[in-house]
């Protein structure tokens, strides 16, 4: 019996009690939880229409067969007096019933495909839609770079978008690409994943609904540091992304202060895989570091970008995300300390 | 009952040595079939273990119990032991064992080629595990492969897999994958040439109909995987571009060529567990299966159905609406014969006399959790929810309710039903219970949860989460329900050894059942049967034990 009650709870329980659970971990001012539950754009909207009509549908088959299957248990458990070497009556099948139990199924699984491929056509948008903010998002390992084209700038990890445009909603249209392996894009309570392919482009899109801070990650296995990949999407009233936009598009503070920490990181080997606009460092193999301090994590998201936590990871960055392509460039402590405080100007 | 055959006392004391070879020589289906099941029991325990760890470092957020690279390598070989290593050989070694069996003959129709699979199969499982001593390579880089069970593309070419691990994997892949199909031909011969006097093909046990069927998924989706395999070692070893993104290749490629193999060998996986359901709801019930040709009709079309499903695995892979429609459609149609099944077996029980013995128990568990995993199946065919869950825990939990729930349950159902056949001693029912519904509990709060944590954005692979995200609760709930399934097969552990030793003499037909098997003796002898078999129904048995009411009569 225990193992019944246990069955029906999960079926009953599992798509209830998560909604109770996610919403009060969730302190005021900090990320939701990235739960496909908590929409707050439309195409997560859609898909979550979707999934309470399938999973009711599932629901009720479910409680209908366990119902079933335990009734015929309890109902035709050998009796005692039944244990007298003697056999039930044997039935060897029935047409009609078997036919109904063919149809039936058939009859539901073609409503389902009816419903799901109307939000299959309904999402997947080959086009952006007109008027959208596009962005072209590239997955490297194991990181992720946003590249905002026409408006000039490209930034890694944190995705900053405005809730709308001239007072209208905004739609958001993503292009996919990657650098080296397979990687996903998914922050659940945004859009369903789309898988980032080398060698092919692929589109996501998004229409924001609510101002906040969303959270996802990389969600196709990319080697070691997989689980570091994370992904923060900023909704932003419009005066605030356009405030945020001018920041970026600015070149990178010039502080005659921290002049030493400047030197030492433009004659190391920082600049082969990283760019900071204004200056000679241009590589492209890691985050672009114009605007570091904009930024609240570090290395996707493995720490989060306090002073502390940028010096242990220019230090040794394999302390705080072992595998990662960043090196321990073996500086000392001294220089360690003025690239830092060089690194905490570029706001 | 038959008396039982004398053991040829040259043999009786034998020398250790001498037994040993006997069982390394032999070309007896069932030792061979023993020997598939054994070494799938063990690397089981194998593969388990490496579930355990890995649950360990997931039990919280921010463990520090494994490094990146040594979890990744545990997920990937935990996922190729249990389809490759645990999963198929025991499927291949219950066919071996049963089908001559169950068809009244005395052996399958290529002995040698037999003794060869399984060899292939065993050296496979091997050079796989090498890798953890070998992989090493030039580079120093890499031990066991870390490329996850199916290994997409590009991250297995040598750019990112330095070192030799992910040749191991190819190669004890591949060459498992020979073994494989050398059986599945094996097992199409034998059930289609070898069927004893009046064993017509709808007169065959359902379980022999399922195999068949099984075989022949075998035969089909194995040569794609092998095809497959060549080619990523061409890349690997002679530089080709098959799958090199840099070099022109496709990453696309491999998941069509993986899945086109991948989800064919899904079905082959389960139809097992339907062919042992098939044979133990009847017998426990009393009651003769309901609606047999339908079965074999359903058996058929999931078969059919599996070889045109293989792109749900790639909904998020960005194909054309058009694309994933279609096989949104194709995976719900699956869906119905598996339903029909699913009714008859519950339609058997309906009007029974049910005997809750251990099989039956394990039967049950199978109903109740494969009817989880199958609808949220159906709901993973649903691309748009698909487009949410894939890659996430939901998927994890969806594919252990399938194949642990489904699966794994009938193994243990099989393992106490035949197991009094195969080695004349009765399995302990008290012990068999405890493990029944240690595992039950041990299972549901595992797998349960994970579905919980998927939908809440926890993608699968990941060594670690940070705390923000507020899966603690749900991992940990996982984790826990880990020790109760650890339990369950130590208690599996000890019943058998136990009972091997001193367990109750079983006699020919301890659980009262109809089909051939039980007629001979227990172990029954290397020719299985004195006189041929000749059978006029499905329940040859049966009719046997109920000459004025025989099958025959109505079939």
């Amino acid at each position: 019996v225990t193992a019944r009650v246990i069955a029906i709870a999960w079926a009953l329980g599992l798509f209830v009690v998560h909604a109770a659970m996610a919403a009060p971990i969730c302190a005021p001012g900090q990320p939701e939880m990235p739960s496909m539950f908590l929409p707050r754009s439309e195409p997560a909207e859609i898909i979550l229409d979707i999934t309470w009509l399938v999973t009711g549908i599932c629901a009720v088959i479910f409680v209908i067969m366990e119902g079933l299957i335990i009734w015929a248990i309890i109902r035709y458990r050998q009796r005692r007096s039944e244990a007298d070497g003697s056999e039930p009556p044997q039935v060897y099948g029935s047409n009609p019933i078997e036919l109904a139990w063919t149809v039936i199924p058939l009859l539901i699984v073609f409503i389902l495909f009816l419903v799901s491929a109307r939000g299959i056509f309904e999402i997947d948008k080959q086009e952006p839609p007109p008027g959208s903010l596009e962005v072209t998002v590239v997955g490297h390992r194991w990181w992720w770079e946003f590249d905002y084209g026409e408006l000039g700038f490209v930034t890694a990890n944190e995705l900053h978008v405005p809730l709308t445009k001239d007072g209208e909603a905004q739609s958001v249209f993503l292009t996919l690409e990657s650098a080296d392996v397979l990687h996903s894009f998914w922050v659940p309570q945004l859009a369903g994943k789309k898988d980032v392919v080398p060698g092919r482009v692929n589109h996501l899109w998004l229409k924001p609904r609510q101002m906040g801070t969303y959270v996802g990650q990389c969600a196709e296995y990319c080697g070691n540091q997989h689980a570091n990949m994370l992904i923060t999407v900023y909704v932003h009233s419009e005066e605030d992304f356009d405030k945020w936009v001018a920041n970026q598009q600015r070149d990178a503070v010039e502080d005659a202060a921290v002049a030493d920490g400047r030197d030492i990181f433009m004659r190391t080997a920082c600049i082969n895989c990283h760019t900071i606009r204004g200056t000679v460092a241009d590589g492209t193999f890691a985050p672009d570091l114009t605007h570091l301090m904009s930024r609240n994590v570090l290395g996707a998201g493995a720490a989060a970008n306090t002073p502390d936590r940028l010096r242990e990871w220019v230090w040794d960055p394999q302390n705080i995300k072992p595998g990662c392509d960043m090196p321990s460039m073996k500086l000392s402590h001294d220089d360690t300390d003025r690239i830092c405080a060089y690194l905490e100007t570029l706001k | 009952v038959t008396a039982a055959p004398e053991t040829p006392r040259l043999l009786a004391n034998a020398p250790a040595l001498s037994k040993l070879h006997q069982w390394v020589v032999t070309v007896d289906h069932k030792k061979l079939g023993l020997m598939y099941i054994m070494s799938g029991l063990v690397f089981f325990i194998i593969g388990g273990l490496e579930a355990v760890m890995m649950r360990w470092q997931l039990a919280w957020s921010d463990m520090g119990v494994l490094m990146p690279d040594e979890f990744n390598r545990l997920f990937t070989m935990h996922g190729t032991t249990m389809v490759f290593f645990v999963g198929m050989p025991i499927l291949l070694g219950s066919a071996n064992y049963l089908v001559p069996l169950m068809i009244g003959t005395r052996d399958m129709a290529f002995p040698r080629l037999n003794a060869f699979g399984f060899w292939l199969f065993l050296l496979g499982g091997l050079l796989l595990y090498f890798s953890y001593f070998g992989g090493q390579g030039l580079y120093g880089m890499g031990s066991a492969p870390d490329v996850g069970w199916f290994a997409y593309a590009p991250l297995t070419e040598r750019t990112f897999s330095r070192g030799h691990s992910t040749d191991y994997w190819i190669l004890g892949l591949l060459v498992s994958g020979f073994g494989s199909i050398a059986t599945g031909i094996n097992l199409v011969a034998t059930t289609l040439c070898m069927r004893c006097k009046g064993m017509s093909l709808m007169k065959m046990p359902l379980f022999v109909w399922i195999m068949l069927i099984d075989a022949i998924l075998i035969v089909i989706a194995m040569p794609p995987l092998a095809a497959s395999q060549v080619m990523l070692l061409f890349d690997r070893s002679l530089g080709a571009h098959f799958f090199d993104v840099q070099g022109g290749g496709s990453a696309v490629l491999w998941q069509n060529l993986f899945w086109f193999f991948g989800h064919p060998e899904v079905y082959i996986l389960i139809l097992p567990a339907f062919a042992f359901v098939s044979e133990i709801i009847p017998v426990f019930c009393r009651k003769v299966i309901f609606g047999y040709p339908l079965m074999v009709a359903a058996t058929v079309a999931i078969g059919f159905i599996s070889m045109g499903v293989w792109v749900h695995h790639m909904f998020s892979v960005g194909l054309s609406p058009a694309v994933n429609t279609a096989f949104m459609a194709s995976t719900m149609l699956i869906a119905v014969p598996t339903g029909i099944k699913m009714f008859n077996w519950v339609a058997t029980m309906y009007g029974g006399r049910i005997r809750l013995h251990t099989p039956m128990l394990f039967s049950i568990g199978f109903l109740v959790q494969f009817l989880f995993g199958g609808l949220t199946g159906i709901m993973l065919a649903v691309v748009p929810f698909d487009w949410q869950v894939s890659d996430s825990y939901f998927v994890v939990g969806h594919f252990h309710y399938v194949l642990f729930g489904g699966l794994v349950f009938t193994i243990f159902a099989a393992i106490f039903y035949w197991f009094p056949k195969a080695s004349g001693k009765m399995l302990s029912e008290k012990l068999g219970k405890w493990q029944f519904w240690l595992l039950l509990i041990g299972f549901n709060l595992t797998f349960g949860p994970m579905h919980v944590s998927g939908m809440l954005g926890m993608p699968r692979r990941i060594y670690t989460y940070h705390a923000d995200r507020g899966w603690e609760f749900w991992n940990l709930l996982t984790s826990i329900g880990v020790i109760f399934q650890v339990l369950a097969v130590a208690f599996f552990a000890y019943n058998v050894i136990r009972s091997l030793r001193k367990g109750k003499p079983a006699g020919d037909d301890p659980w009262d059942a109809w089909t051939l098997e039980w007629s001979t003796t227990s172990p029954p002898p290397a020719w299985n049967y004195d006189v041929d078999p000749e059978v006029r129904s499905r329940r040859p048995l049966w009719d046997k034990k109920h000459p004025e009411d025989p099958d025959w009569k109505y079939e």
